[in-house]
């Protein structure tokens, strides 16, 4: 094997990596059906292989790439014996490419109606997500499985189940209108944000945080920020939330792999890069007449980031950004971050009386990061058994290892402090 | 591309429109039926009488049943459809969310598997 031969092998390996679902997204779109486009792909890069060694690289390798998985998703249309539908087919596409090639030489717009076909509304959410980041992403079934602690077949069966109705109930594989795009466009970003969440807050497992999916989802934000026809301020505003809250992992975490909470970070270890890119996109967020709660969200992020440290945090301005959010987006788990800024800023008492009345409403008491607030004010003011009862409560409720440790780490300190206490009471 | 949009209602909450509510209802479904059929979407569309008036009927081993009122028990019933001819799903979505009665109550947009396509399929396959 040449030395030429080796290094092309590397090219076609690079350009695998970094234009393989561009190339997909596109004969997606020519071919109309998924199945077909992913192995007209897998067809076009086996031929690559074979032929540029041979015959030198083509000038444009995404085109040629295109054109190939075009002829090899004929060949297999051939295979299959429907001679009918590939001369439909293959009138469709050449058609369509010569349409295509007229009016857009950049082919990135296909991507972008990818990310709208995976996340219709018209698909099951647990649907949107595995699609999204099968199709978009390119992540493996086996690797979304276990992103989601769920069994490949699983993911499989979900995936074959939405690309069936895609074909059957005939979703089409364009961008919304305009009029449409903001309804739209508010699913793209709650999948994109719930792939990150997965990552970086993982709901149960003994991992805390999954750092190919806040990757995957961050990488999908920028993508959609850079091919939306106009600036959308939450798509701005989510990526700031992302890169902020992202900034911090490496502090989240002790060696131990244990939970570190806000206030004990080493700030030293949170990623300046992110921070500043993150305070820069929020700015711009802000500055728009359309806030939202992406966005209010990442300033709250911001006020954290730039603070040196928990004392010397602006609570006053993060409790003014939770009553805006409040305003925008209702929830009690925002009252509940409400809550515990305004036990910051006026002391354990006052927040711990509005934990305890959203406590009394009854919508928190299966969440056990409410019940892990109380106790941490309780402990905070002294009241040992009070803070011990609702450790436990948010024990019985956790699912997440590393959260488990913590809890229980603080209630064997109660359990300590409270034998300090009664020896010296004896 | 045909997809058949069923309507449904609580039937409760179309008793409990006032009478002047009710005919507007009627008017404005008959008005987008017309816009429909000027568009080139519109195949069929009708209301249907009260769940009430409905008859279930089954054959088993070739002995039929028929039975007073609707299969399964649901809060909303079928109140009416309207089938239409759509590009795609988008577009139909579009036609079925100016539906009148989706104000009210709900559509459910079922694309149409046509048999005789499917059997010209089958026999190629």
């Amino acid at each position: 094997m040449t030395e030429e031969h080796d290094s092309i092998f590397e090219t076609v390996d690079g350009i695998y990596r970094t234009e393989s679902r561009r190339i997909l997204a596109t004969l997606i779109k020519l071919l109309g059906d998924f199945d077909l486009a992913e192995e007209s792909l897998q067809n076009a890069f086996a031929a690559a292989i074979g032929s540029w060694p041979r015959d030198g690289m083509p000038a444009n390798p995404r085109a040629w790439l295109v054109s190939a998985g075009r002829f090899k998703a004929v060949d297999a249309l051939r295979r299959r014996a429907r001679f009918d539908a590939v001369q439909r087919e293959l009138a469709k596409t050449q058609e369509t490419t010569s349409e295509e090639a007229a009016e857009r030489p950049e082919l990135e717009d296909d991507r972008l109606r990818l990310i709208f076909v995976c996340c219709h509304p018209a698909l099951s959410p647990d649907a949107q997500i595995a699609l999204t980041l099968r199709e978009v992403c390119g992540l493996t079934t086996e690797e979304i499985a276990r992103a989601h602690l769920t069994t490949a077949p699983t993911v499989a069966q979900r995936i074959v189940r939405a690309k069936a109705k895609i074909r059957e109930a005939k979703i089409p594989y364009e961008v919304p209108s305009i009029s449409e795009l903001p309804e739209r466009l508010e699913i793209v970003l709650h999948v994109v944000y719930l792939i990150f969440n997965e990552g970086y807050s993982a709901s149960s497992g003994d991992q805390l945080t999954r750092t190919d999916l806040t990757q995957e989802a961050i990488r999908l934000t920028r993508l959609l920020i850079q091919l939306l026809p106009e600036p959308d301020s939450e798509a701005t505003g989510l990526l700031a939330l992302m890169l902020l809250n992202e900034s911090r992992r490496a502090a989240r975490l002790s060696a131990e792999g244990d939970v570190v909470l806000l206030e004990d970070q080493d700030r030293s270890l949170w990623n300046q890069e992110q921070i500043t890119e993150g305070v820069v996109l929020v700015r711009k967020a802000l500055a728009t007449r359309n806030v939202g709660a992406y966005t209010l969200q990442a300033a709250i992020a911001a006020v954290h980031a730039e603070a040196p440290s928990s004392k010397d945090t602006d609570w006053n301005e993060i409790v003014g950004l939770y009553d805006l959010l409040q305003k925008i987006e209702p929830s009690p788990v925002v009252e509940l971050n409400r809550a515990v800024a305004v036990a910051m800023r006026d002391g354990e008492s006052v927040g711990l009386r509005l934990i305890d009345d959203l406590l009394a409403r009854g919508e928190l008491e299966n969440y056990s990061f409410a019940h892990a607030g109380q106790a941490e004010l309780y402990r905070r003011l002294g009241r040992t058994d009070d803070a011990r009862q609702s450790y436990e409560r948010a024990l019985q409720l956790m699912e997440q290892e590393p959260e488990r440790r913590f809890i229980e780490r603080r209630l064997k300190e109660l359990a300590g402090a409270n034998h300090r206490a009664s020896e010296r009471g004896s | 591309m045909k997809y058949l949009c069923m309507v449904y209602i609580e039937e409760a909450k179309l008793a409990a429109l006032s009478d002047e509510e009710f005919d507007q209802l009627d008017k404005d479904s008959l008005a987008y039926d017309k816009e429909l059929r000027a568009g080139g979407y519109l195949i069929a569309a009708q209301a249907l009488q009260s769940v009430q008036t409905a008859t279930t009927l089954r054959v088993r081993k070739n002995k039929l049943s028929a039975t007073d009122g609707p299969f399964a028990e649901t809060k909303e019933q079928l109140c009416g459809f309207v089938l239409i001819e759509a590009k795609d799903l988008n577009d139909a979505i579009r036609v079925a969310s100016k539906i009148p009665v989706a104000g009210v109550g709900s559509v459910e947009v079922r694309p149409v598997r046509e048999l005789e396509e499917q059997e010209r399929w089958d026999k190629r396959g």
